[in-house]
């Protein structure tokens, strides 16, 4: 995967339209757009941004291995990109963009779930809320690579 | 003899450790357990959350019972929260 195409991670702000350009085919009939965004409420309070930090290397990776794997049980897929955010992300800002496009809706949708999903369980990325009075708090998350429901679609 | 393992650290672990990257040494034939009970020797914040990592070596998940390399690169891996 190196080099072939842009890293996954992005330091700046994430386009949307990346993630669609690079997911696009003529093969496809269906593109799903999923978008991440930073809200403005966690479970300790208001929040300004979120920091995401990341194993760069390994991350690279198991993105790659996610598009991949996407490929993989959706064998008709047509195109799939994934792009996640590093760094400082602020209220309203997208965090992640995964683009999947498929002969077929349903395919895109479920796609697209299942890439979302296995991010938030294989990636090794962490983030931390900075809230509004200025402290911040680390958001708890899965242990990575644990077992995910309804991953085997 | 000794292997020289480079140790990285993130989120939670870099935050108890108070740096995000070191260099370990270990004789003989060592362990990711090995290792990890090496660092947690020096680094006494990172007991109390050291239940809830994984590690990885080499940028890939393993287990306390593979053995380490010279130049292996060994992450402390906490809970995960991407997306």
């Amino acid at each position: 995967m190196a080099g072939r195409r842009a890293p996954h991670l992005r330091a700046g702000r994430i386009d949307p339209g990346e993630a669609l350009r690079g997911a696009a085919s003529r093969k496809g009939g269906a593109v799903a757009l999923f978008l991440g965004t930073v809200r403005d409420n966690g479970k300790a309070g208001k929040v300004r941004s979120i920091e995401y930090e990341a194993y760069a290397a390994m991350a690279e990776k198991v993105l790659a291995r996610t598009e991949a794997e996407v490929r993989r049980r959706w064998p008709g897929t047509a195109g799939v990109r994934i792009l996640h955010r590093v760094g400082r992300v602020r209220v309203g800002e997208v965090s992640v963009a995964i683009a999947v496009s498929s002969p077929h809706r349903a395919e895109a949708f479920e796609a697209c779930r299942f890439a979302i999903e296995a991010i938030k369980h294989d990636a090794p990325i962490w983030k931390r809320e900075r809230l509004a009075g200025g402290k911040d708090v680390w958001v708890g998350g899965v242990p990575i690579g644990s077992a995910r429901e309804g991953g085997g679609r | 003899m000794a292997v020289r393992v480079r140790v990285l650290y993130f989120g939670t672990a870099r935050e108890a450790v108070g740096r995000r990257e070191e260099e370990l040494y270990l004789d003989g034939a060592p362990s990711v357990g090995d290792l990890v009970a090496l660092s947690l020797r020096s680094h006494a914040a990172l007991r109390a959350i050291a239940s809830s990592m994984r590690l990885a070596v080499n940028e890939e998940l393993a287990g306390e019972d593979e053995r380490l390399a010279d130049g292996d690169v060994v992450a402390f891996l906490p809970p995960v929260a991407g997306g």
